[in-house]
């Protein structure tokens, strides 16, 4: 996993997210899950390219129910943008790299 | 000048990873565009990336995982040369005869991607949606296509499956994992499903059967609180409070893109001649479930991407290529 994507977890998440100076895009994901696999690889690529202007960070659903249920997260992958500590906005499924850019631009 | 190619193959399920295999051994340097990631079947790997375990692909004593066996398929057709790349094709120009161009992003950009000699369609199909009128809205809070992906969000919760055929059927048995029940919605009075899928059904006791009975709407203000269900013989309609919908009624084929370029049957699939995977254009191949609306198995497809390759690589020798 690229050194520009944060584990987080119950116990760090908020911490993380609140005091993070840059946007902080969520991906709740699980080993399980195909589609979350698929876009692993692209969240490692944005994670490198927007160094510095957006935080990648990874909550595994099966060990963080806590967070996970607290967002009201029913499908995986599920990515939410949160900028200031709240969310701004919620994407579900896999997506190509593009739209997913594309889906998040104006909150950077 | 546009990438010019011996063979390019559109799709990259067991139809399109196949032809891959066997265009690469024929050392026609196969170009596979595999697809985007999606959460829908038009990803790389196709419908196969959305299931448990395979039971009946044919080698695999103990079945083996959907997305494993696909991973298995595309190493093997890297290993044999194939090159693979992750991108959607956009618009094909079937109009003018051999080569054809084929665009990847922007379909109105004036130069095509790459330029096919033969191109090999492979592109299969997708899961039909319901079509009423709140299922897109709660489609991720509460409405899903995935069982694997999702199934995991309703422990002990009561869930609704729409449909009665296999894939139906494999969604409510995997839910019956999570779910503390799993009513089956179908509008008719019997399965499609086969015999060994049904037997598992009725004999599981989280799982029960609505009959004849269509999903007319799906309620709930931000995440699925019921489904509201019509009786087709009685016209009558119920509530029923499931907090999840996992909808399963078949399939359409990914044939937007061939429209009035080449023949398709009437159901939108792609018309093959005779016993081959020749099309109505010369030098265009088609192979898996983008032109099967019957037998539509793993291994059919995987056969029928056989068959593609081997009809590509005669039909550019007998060109003199």
């Amino acid at each position: 996993m690229s050194e520009k994507i944060v584990t987080l977890s119950d116990a760090t998440f908020d911490e993380h997210v609140k005091s993070s100076d840059v946007p902080v895009l969520v991906d709740f994901w699980a080993e399980w899950c195909g589609p979350c696999k698929m876009i692993s690889p692209v969240l490692e690529e944005i994670a490198e390219e927007q160094a510095g202007k957006l935080q990648i960070g990874k909550l595994n659903i099966d060990d963080n129910l806590e967070v996970t249920r607290r967002f009201d997260v029913m499908s995986i992958p599920t990515l939410i943008l949160f900028k200031n500590g709240e969310p701004e906005v919620r994407l579900i499924g896999a997506k190509p790299k593009g739209q997913l850019l594309q889906e998040i631009a104006e909150y950077l | 000048m546009p990438e010019r190619r011996k063979v390019v193959i559109v799709g990259s399920g067991p139809a399109g990873l196949t032809a891959a295999i066997y265009a690469a051994r024929a050392q026609l340097e196969p170009l596979v565009i595999e697809g985007e990631p999606s959460s829908n079947s038009d990803q790389p790997g196709g419908q196969l990336m959305l299931t448990t375990e395979v039971e009946n692909y044919p080698g695999f004593v103990d079945g083996v995982m959907g997305p494993e066996l696909m991973g298995i398929m595309r190493n093997q057709a890297i290993r044999f040369g194939a090159e693979l790349r992750t991108a959607k094709v956009s618009r094909l120009d079937l109009s003018s005869p051999s080569p054809f161009p084929v665009w990847v992003g922007d379909p109105e950009a004036a130069e095509p991607t790459v330029e096919a000699d033969a191109l090999i369609i492979a592109m299969g199909a997708r899961s039909l949606m319901l079509g009423c009128p709140n299922e897109e809205r709660l489609l991720g809070y509460g409405v899903s296509t995935c069982a694997t992906c999702d199934g995991f969000f309703f422990r002990e919760n009561h869930i609704a499956v729409a449909g009665g055929g296999d894939s139906a059927l494999e969604e409510a048995l995997f839910l019956t994992r999570f779910a503390s029940k799993v009513t089956v919605i179908h509008r008719r009075s019997e399965l499609r499903a086969s015999k060994i899928m049904q037997e598992r059904a009725f004999k599981n006791p989280k799982i029960e059967f609505l009959w004849d009975s269509v999903i007319v709407d799906v309620l709930g203000d931000t995440k699925v609180s019921g489904v509201k269900v019509k009786h087709t013989k009685s016209s009558e309609t119920f509530e029923l409070p499931v907090t999840g919908l996992f909808v399963a009624i078949g399939h359409e084929p990914n044939s937007a893109l061939l429209k009035g370029q080449l023949d398709l049957e009437e159901n939108g699939y792609v018309r093959t001649v005779g016993r081959s995977s020749r099309t109505s254009v010369d030098g265009v191949f088609a192979c898996g479930d983008v032109q099967d609306h019957i037998y539509r198995q793993a291994i059919t497809s995987a056969g029928s991407g056989c068959m593609a390759a081997i009809d590509a690589e005669h039909w550019l020798e007998e060109r003199g290529e």
